[in-house]
C-alpha cells in the first residue's frame, strides 16, 4: 500500500493510537492476502495433492507490511529519524548477509538469519529498507515539499519533452551503435540474440503504434496478424519452395487483409469494446490455428522452414553440390554466427524500414486523418473524414507490419506453432507501445530494452520474469498515467490559452 | 429429447458460473467504467483458495460435507474478497481520473501479475480435487442415454439463485445498495449528495470478488481439475456475458451468463468442441455489431 498521499510541511504531533491502527490495518490485510496463497502451498503427492505449510513467510511479511507501513507514515508527517536509525542499520545487515551468501560459503550457515528462503525475495527486501532509509535521509536534508500530482506530471512532461528533443540525436546514436554492435569484441551468439529478440519487439511495438498510438484504436490481438504473417511465411515457404525474401511482401499482404477483415466488423465500436472484441479476434485465430489440422499442421507446428539466404547465398557449412554459399563466395570460413549476424542486420532493417514509414506517413493526410480520429470522432465525421476508410487503412497498415514482424520470426525459429502466439504476446506489444508513450517512436524503443531485454539478461530470475513485468507495467501506468515519455508538442499554439485538455478516450 | 434436456442441464450449470463473474465485469464497468481485467484472475485465486481450504479441511478429519462446504464458501468470499479490495486500492485507484487507457493496462497488467503470483506460490501443475458432492437423478432413461441431473448441478443451480436473490434485495433494498446505484448514475453528483465514493467503489469491488469467488468454489466442483491459467478464459467469456447481456445491468449479465453457457454446451454438442470459444467469441462479435447495448442494456448516448 505504498501510495504516498501528499507530504505535509511541518511536523504535527502524532496520534499513536492512529498511526498504530493504520499501520495495523495494513498488516491485517496483509496477512488476510497471504494466508491462503503463501502460507498454504498445494503439493503433488502420489494419488493426489496435499497442503504444505508456510507460515513462517506469512508471519514474516506481515510484520515487514507493519513496520513499511509505520515508516512511511513517520515519513510523510516529517519524522524521519526513527525510520532512518531502523531503516538503515536493517538494510545494511541484510545487504551484508546477502553478500556474504553470495561471495562465500552459503553453507556457513549465516542463510538462516535471513528472513525468506528465495534469494531474490531477500534482495527486494533489502532494496526497500534501503529505499526507505535513502527518503528518509532525504527528508532530513530537505524539507518535505508539497507536490502535487499535477505538478510531479508537470515536471515529467518536461524531461519527456527534453528527452524526445534529445531524440535527434540519442536515435541516431542509438542507431550507431545498434549497427556496430555485432563487431564489437562483447558481442556473443547470446547478445545478438537478445539485440535480435529486442529490435523484433521494437519493430511490432512501432507497428501497433500506427494503431493505437496514432488511430487511437486499442488493439488487443495484435498477435493475430504476426500469427498470420508467420503462417503465411511458413506455409508458402515449405509448400511452394519459396525465399523469405519472395514471400515477405505476401506475408504483409496476407496480414494487411486479416487486418481490414477485422477491421470490418468493428469499425462501429470504441475504446473498451474495441480491445475486447481485437482480443477476441486474436484468440480466434489462435483456435483455428491450433485445430485446423489439415492446414496447419495444429498443435505441432510446421518444422523446417528455410533460413534466409544473402541474395541467393545459404549459411550453411555442407552445401549440397553445385551450390554457392556465403562464406565460401566471399572466401571466408564458415563460422555460425554470421547467420546470426544476417538475422540481426534483417531485422534491423525492417525496423528501420517500419520508423522511416511511420515518420513519413505522419506528415501524410491519411496520418492527420488518424490523429484527429483519435482525438475526436464525432468532429472528424462532420469535417468529411471518412471515419471506415480511415481505422481500415490504419488496421491494415498496422497488420502488415505484424506481418512482416511474423515471418521474420518464422525464418528465424524455424519452427512455429501457435503456442508462440498468445495473448501475452499481444498484451506485451501493447505494453511496450503504451509504456513508451503512445505515439513516441523513442519511447518505444526504451521500453522495449527495458521490458525485453533487461529481463532476457536476467535469465536466472527467469521465474519471477513475468511477476515483474506485470508489477512493472502496473507501476508505470500509475506514476505516469500517460506513458513514460508521452509528450506531444502542440503543432499550432493558440496565444496563452490555457493547456489543451487531453480528450478522454 | 433426453441428450438435449443433457445439454440444456448442462449448460445452464455454466452458465450459473459464467453469470456469477459476469456480475463482477458489469458492476464494475457501471460504476466506474473500465473492464476489470483482473477480474478472471480473482475468480483464479478463489478457486485456490477453495481447493487448499478443502485440503485442509480434509486433513483436520472434516467428514461432513455441507457444513465443511459452508464453511469453505465463507472463507473463501472473506479471503477472495480481501483480493478484491486490494485490488482496487493498490492497482485503480490512484489511476481514477487518468485515461482510460491507462486503467485498461493497469488491469492487464495486474492480470498477469496475479497470475503469475499463483503460479510461484503454488506452481504450474494443475490440481486435481477428488468429487465432493456425487451422485444424482436419473430419468428419461431410454436404451442406452439416461438424462442424469447430479446433486452438485442442483447444489450450483440453487446456491445460485439464492445469492441472486439476496443480491437483488442488497441493490434494491439496503443503504449501500442506494450508494451504489447512485454512484452508478453519476459518481460527482452522488459525491455532493454525501456519499462516500471511495467506499462505496471498494465495496463494488468487494461484491464483484464475493460473487466470483462462489464461482471460482462451483468451478472448482464441477471441473475438479484448475490451474493458474483458468481465470483467462473464463474471465473473457464472463465479460462477453456482460456485454451480451448489456454491460452495466445486473439481471442482464446473469442472462448473458445462461446464454453463454448454454451456447457453449449446445456448440460442444452438436456442433464441434474445438470451436466452442471461436462460437462465443463470435457470438459477442456478432452482439456488438447488431445490439452494442445488448439484450437489456440501456442505450448510451454520446455528448460531444
Amino acid at each position: 500500500m505504498a501510495v504516498a498521499s501528499d507530504a505535509v510541511t511541518a511536523p504535527r504531533p502524532l496520534d499513536p493510537a492512529y498511526v498504530l491502527k493504520e499501520a495495523g490495518a495494513v498488516a491485517a490485510i496483509v496477512f488476510a492476502l497471504s494466508i491462503s496463497l503463501v502460507g498454504l502451498k498445494t503439493e503433488d503427492v502420489p494419488g493426489g495433492i496435499t497442503v504444505v505449510t508456510r507460515f513462517g513467510a506469512v508471519a514474516i511479511v506481515t510484520v515487514i507490511a507493519f513496520f513499511g507501513r509505520l515508516g512511511l507514515i513517520l515519513l510523510r508527517e516529517g519524522r524521519p529519524f526513527p525510520v532512518l536509525v531502523t531503516a538503515l542499520p536493517f538494510a545494511l545487515a541484510l545487504f551484508a548477509l546477502l553478500l556474504w551468501d553470495q561471495l562465500f560459503a552459503p553453507e556457513i550457515g549465516l542463510r538462516r538469519f535471513l528472513p525468506f528462503g528465495d534469494m531474490i525475495i531477500n534482495w527486494l527486501l533489502a532494496i526497500f529498507a534501503a529505499i526507505l532509509a535513502g527518503r528518509a535521509a532525504w527528508t532530513f536534508r530537505h524539507e518535505p515539499r508539497q507536490q502535487s500530482a499535477e505538478k510531479r506530471e508537470k515536471k515529467m512532461d518536461r524531461v519527456a519533452a527534453r528527452v524526445q528533443r534529445a531524440a535527434r540525436v540519442v536515435g541516431p546514436l542509438l542507431l550507431g551503435c545498434a549497427i556496430i554492435l555485432p563487431f564489437l569484441p562483447i558481442a556473443d551468439r547470446r547478445l545478438l540474440d537478445i539485440g535480435i529478440l529486442v529490435m523484433t519487439y521494437v519493430m511490432l511495438g512501432w507497428g501497433l503504434n500506427v494503431v493505437v498510438g496514432l488511430a487511437g484504436l486499442l488493439d488487443l490481438g495484435y498477435v493475430a496478424f504476426y500469427a498470420v504473417g508467420a503462417y503465411s511465411y511458413a506455409l508458402l515457404a515449405t509448400h511452394f519452395d519459396l525465399g523469405f525474401w519472395i514471400c515477405l511482401p505476401f506475408a504483409g499482404i496476407m496480414a494487411a487483409f486479416a487486418g481490414i477483415l477485422l477491421g470490418f466488423p468493428v469499425l462501429r465500436l470504441r475504446g473498451d469494446y474495441l480491445a475486447i472484441v481485437t482480443l477476441g479476434f486474436g484468440e480466434m485465430v489462435r483456435i483455428i490455428l491450433l485445430n485446423w489440422y489439415d492446414f496447419t499442421n495444429g498443435p505441432d507446428g510446421i518444422s523446417g522452414i528455410p533460413r534466409p539466404s544473402f541474395f541467393g547465398l545459404p549459411f550453411v557449412r555442407n552445401p549440397p553440390e553445385g551450390t554457392e554459399t556465403f562464406h565460401s563466395f566471399f572466401g571466408l570460413s564458415y563460422s555460425p554466427i554470421d547467420r546470426i549476424i544476417f538475422l540481426y542486420y534483417v531485422i534491423l532493417l525492417l525496423a528501420l524500414a517500419t520508423n522511416a514509414f511511420t515518420l513519413r506517413i505522419r506528415k501524410l493526410p491519411v496520418s492527420r486523418a488518424w490523429e484527429a480520429l483519435r482525438e475526436d470522432e464525432t468532429a472528424c465525421r462532420s469535417l468529411g473524414i471518412n471515419p471506415r476508410n480511415t481505422k481500415l487503412t490504419a488496421f491494415a497498415i498496422g497488420a502488415m507490419f505484424g506481418g512482416f514482424g511474423g515471418s521474420f520470426f518464422a525464418t528465424r525459429q524455424g519452427f512455429i506453432s501457435p503456442e508462440s502466439f498468445t495473448f501475452i504476446e499481444s498484451a506485451i506489444i501493447l505494453a511496450i507501445v503504451v509504456l513508451g508513450g503512445m505515439g513516441s517512436q523513442i519511447g518505444v524503443v526504451f521500453a522495449a530494452i527495458l521490458l525485453i531485454g533487461l529481463p532476457e539478461f536476467f535469465r536466472e530470475l527467469q521465474q519471477y520474469r513475468m511477476l515483474a513485468f506485470g508489477a512493472t507495467m502496473v507501476t508505470i501506468m500509475i506514476w505516469r498515467p500517460r506513458g513514460l515519455l508521452a509528450h506531444r508538442e502542440p503543432t499550432i499554439h493558440l496565444s496563452d490559452e490555457k493547456t489543451p485538455t487531453s480528450h478522454s478516450r | 429429447m433426453g441428450y438435449f434436456l443433457q445439454q440444456l442441464i448442462n449448460g445452464l450449470t455454466l452458465g450459473m458460473i459464467y453469470g456469477l463473474i459476469a456480475i463482477g465485469y458489469t458492476m464494475v464497468y457501471g460504476i466506474i467504467g473500465m473492464i476489470n481485467f483482473a477480474h478472471g484472475e480473482i475468480f483464479m485465486i478463489s478457486a485456490f483458495i477453495s481447493i487448499i481450504a478443502f485440503l485442509v479441511l480434509g486433513l483436520l478429519g472434516m467428514g461432513w460435507v455441507p457444513l465443511a462446504l459452508l464453511l469453505i464458501l465463507v472463507t473463501t468470499m472473506l479471503l477472495t474478497s480481501v483480493y478484491g479490495w486490494a485490488l482496487e486500492r493498490v492497482a485503480y485507484r490512484p489511476l481514477r481520473g487518468s485515461p482510460r487507457l491507462a486503467a485498461l493496462i493497469t488491469a492487464i497488467g495486474m492480470s498477469i501479475f496475479l497470475q503469475n503470483y499463483v503460479q510461484l506460490l503454488q506452481g504450474a501443475r494443475i490440481k486435481p480435487l477428488q468429487p465432493v458432492i456425487s451422485g444424482g437423478f436419473r430419468f428419461l432413461t431410454e436404451s442406452d442415454f439416461s438424462v442424469n441431473l447430479s446433486y452438485l448441478q442442483i447444489f450450483i443451480i440453487v446456491l445460485t439463485i439464492c445469492l441472486m436473490l439476496g443480491f437483488t434485495a442488497l441493490i434494491n433494498r439496503t443503504a449501500l445498495g442506494r450508494a451504489q446505484r447512485a454512484c452508478e448514475q453519476d459518481l460527482g453528483m452522488a459525491a455532493l449528495v454525501g456519499i462516500d465514493v471511495d467506499r462505496t467503489i471498494s465495496l463494488t469491488f468487494v461484491m464483484g470478488a464475493a460473487l466470483a469467488s462462489v464461482a471460482g468454489l462451483m468451478f472448482l466442483l464441477n471441473y475438479g481439475v484448475i490451474d493458474f491459467y483458468i481465470g483467462f478464459l473464463a474471465g473473457i467469456k464472463a465479460f462477453t456475458a456482460a456485454v451480451l447481456g448489456g454491460i452495466g445491468s445486473l439481471p442482464g449479465a446473469m442472462l448473458g451468463g445462461l446464454l453463454i453457457g448454454l451456447i457453449e454446451a449446445f456448440w460442444s454438442a452438436y456442433f464441434t468442441v474445438e470451436y466452442k470459444d471461436v462460437a462465443v467469441f463470435s457470438i459477442m462479435i456478432l452482439v456488438l455489431i447488431f445490439r452494442p447495448t445488448g439484450l437489456l442494456g440501456k442505450p448510451d448516448i454520446e455528448k460531444v
